[in-house]
């Protein structure tokens, strides 16, 4: 056998396994997608509620004034909370992310704001610690499957950096949006100071005159805090589909890649085994000549 | 009689929702009873609550709940909770064994903060369970 044939033999071997372990992983991935949407759809009931909650008091007190929900006059620093995946293998996702958050970072200087990001996920933690930028906090290690508690200490630790004397004057968020399977875009949102985001439906009447137990301000004290878990979780689990929505065409184009390979692979290694095979022919019936001339030429 | 809407939401999934006559709550001022066209109220909820849901034939629906806000507006209630949990769901076996862990615990360290709550929690999930604590 030829060393070309050989040669082709091996790489075509090896573009097989690659296909096989991104076909499993596309696989993988798509099934996953379906249970991060049921989450993402579970906590869309308390994020609705907490978010009417929030609405009914602020517009019923217009007067109380809670340092989260007040602008300083002056910022100076701001919170960019950057939400990346911990695991590779999904095409532009992390780029795309901390390529916007970038963006957001120079916007901000250029309000003369210093932006101090504070990041999930192990690929923006690599990525910010490789370039020796300093973080205000890190989280990794849940990209795939946030739980409630990781949001909670994500916006404690955000929360205590707001409250905090010389600490940050405003918190942004840089996360991917899930918008469909095929469709997700990376989306900066402000959370602090606090723009209550409306519903999607208007509410048809103006909002009723609660009562508060045990004052409008106690209900502000704890409630506030809890919207901001609630935006982060849904961040986070919004960005847990992205990730793997991502990584399934990631892979998807991978796969089909490696395919188109194999099929390149395959001509060409058709095409050298029939040259091979004609250049024996045509050795074996130049050299069956050459005997047959030899022997007419002794008669 | 005018019913309820009453929605019991963590926030990882909605826990239950249904109609009811009459939902009982504690929130940190006290015990709050909720009927049919009750005035709107937001209201903190006590850590370590039991949640008491009035639902005539049906049985009441008990569920412990940790923290978390009742809101009443229109007949809708909507209780939120950070962890809830439905009685039927309580594993008594576990909550009572960490309720006497939690106990030893602030037993031997009167300051443990950690330990008061987690027992406060363990003793509403056994009382919403329907046991005596």
């Amino acid at each position: 056998m030829g060393a070309q044939l050989r040669l082709l033999r091996r790489r075509i071997k090896s573009v097989k396994s690659t296909a096989k372990i991104t076909r499993a992983q596309e696989l993988i991935a798509s099934s996953r997608i379906v249970k991060a949407q049921l989450r993402m759809q579970a906590a869309v009931p308390y994020e609705r509620e907490i978010t009417r909650a929030v609405t009914g008091v602020v517009s019923n007190t217009s007067t109380v004034s809670h340092p989260l929900t007040v602008a300083k006059e002056q910022p100076r620093r701001a919170g960019v909370l950057i939400v990346t995946s911990d695991s590779g293998f999904c095409g532009g996702f992390n780029a795309n992310i901390l390529r916007e958050a970038e963006a957001l970072a120079g916007l901000l200087r250029g309000r003369g704001i210093e932006p101090t990001p504070f990041v999930t996920g192990r690929k923006g933690v690599t990525w910010h610690s490789f370039r020796h930028r300093e973080m205000g906090g890190q989280w990794t290690g849940f990209s795939r499957r946030p739980a409630y508690a990781d949001a909670k200490a994500i916006a404690d630790t955000l929360i205590e950096a707001f409250s905090a004397e010389d600490g940050i004057d405003e918190i942004h968020i840089v996360s991917t949006e899930f918008v469909s399977m095929l469709t997700q875009a990376a989306v900066v949102k402000r959370i602090l100071p606090l723009v209550v985001e409306e519903t999607t439906e208007a509410p048809p009447t103006p909002l009723p005159y609660f009562e508060f137990e045990p004052t409008a301000g106690d209900v502000l004290d704890s409630l506030l805090p809890r919207y901001i878990e609630s935006r982060i979780f849904t961040a986070l689990l919004q960005s847990a589909a992205s990730e793997e929505a991502a990584r399934r065409r990631a892979m998807k184009s991978a796969t089909d890649n490696a395919n188109e390979l194999i099929r390149v692979f395959t001509m060409q290694m058709n095409q050298a085994r029939q040259a091979e095979i004609t250049q024996e022919i045509s050795e074996i019936v130049g050299g069956a000549n050459a005997l047959a001339d030899a022997a007419a030429g002794k008669e | 009689m005018a019913k309820l809407r009453v929605g019991v939401v963590s926030p990882e999934r909605e826990i239950w929702s249904g109609d009811a006559d009459m939902v009982i709550a504690k929130t940190v001022d006290g015990e709050i009873g909720i009927m049919p066209n009750h005035a709107p109220v937001l209201g903190v909820l006590v850590e370590g609550g039991v949640l008491r849901v009035k639902r005539g034939a049906e049985g009441d629906l008990v569920a412990a709940v940790h923290g978390g806000f009742i809101s009443v507006a229109d007949n809708d209630v909507s209780i939120l909770a950070e962890v809830a949990e439905l009685g039927s769901e309580v594993d008594v076996a576990k909550a009572k064994d960490a309720l006497e862990r939690a106990q030893a615990s602030i037993e031997a360290d009167q300051d443990d903060a950690d330990a008061r709550i987690e027992a406060k929690r363990n003793q509403a999930r056994l009382r919403a369970a329907g046991e005596d604590v």
